[in-house]
């Protein structure tokens, strides 16, 4: 399931969902990302995702049907916050269940991977020093490349 | 053509959206590019570094190599940031 959404989220509660009615499930894997209060040195006092409407769904279906399509698992979610929030904000969610502890591992820290260089967000940070835009970060980048190497290697 | 800024693509050309009909000789994200640099100051300043932007055609990621045509949406942003 994919929710794009300017609302908070309850963690509990949405991973309590991937498993809620279904015996089959053996584990649950879930990552949420906060609004950190250092960029680097300095301070920051919000955030503000912007976001591609349109694309954003469309682009977070196909990461969700890409890791159904690599593992045998029963749910999965990304939920992903836009607009302004502030430091220690919930802003992304993503999460897994699957009858073993792998596929949800996996599922898991693949979702985020393909998100951070796949979906249409941009955050702008405000800090005492005025408003910046984040850069993409290379390593971000890697993060993906490795699951396409291991595509390679399989 | 739907053309669409994101972030400080956005800031730069100073419009988030606009409707605009490129000439005949526009066939490709490139070209678009190229025609756009002409339109205002801003737009010339948005893209002065090519390298750094990133490109969709009716909202799937794209190269600059890509072709457009006139039904279609084009967006322009920087690398994403989310997650």
């Amino acid at each position: 399931m994919i929710r794009v959404q300017r609302e908070d989220f309850d963690f509990g509660q949405e991973v309590a969902a991937l498993s809620a009615g279904n015996k089959g499930v053996g584990g649950v894997c879930a990552f949420s990302g906060l609004v950190r209060e250092m960029a680097g040195e300095t301070e920051i006092s919000a955030m503000t995702l912007e976001h591609y409407p349109g694309m954003t769904e469309k682009a977070l279906a196909e990461i969700e049907a890409e890791a159904q399509t690599r593992w045998p698992l029963e749910k999965t979610l990304i939920i992903h916050r836009y607009g302004r929030l502030e430091p220690g904000d919930q802003i992304v969610l993503v999460a897994a269940s699957s009858a073993h502890r792998d596929a949800a591992f996996d599922a898991c820290r693949f979702l985020i991977d393909w998100l951070k260089t796949e979906a249409p967000f941009w955050k702008l940070e405000e800090s005492e020093k005025g408003a910046s835009w984040v850069e993409a970060k290379d390593s971000d980048t890697q993060a993906q490349a490795r699951w396409l190497e291991k595509d390679q290697e399989d | 053509m739907k053309i669409l800024y994101f972030s400080w693509v956005r800031d730069k050309t100073g419009v988030s959206n606009e409707e605009l009909t490129p000439p005949v000789s526009v066939t490709t994200v490139e070209s678009l590019i190229d025609w756009l640099k002409e339109q205002s100051a801003g737009h010339a300043q948005a893209f002065t570094d090519v390298s750094v932007i990133r490109a969709a055609v009716n909202q799937e990621h794209v190269k600059l190599q890509h072709p457009v045509g006139p039904d279609d949406e084009v967006a322009f942003f920087p690398p994403v940031t989310g997650g």
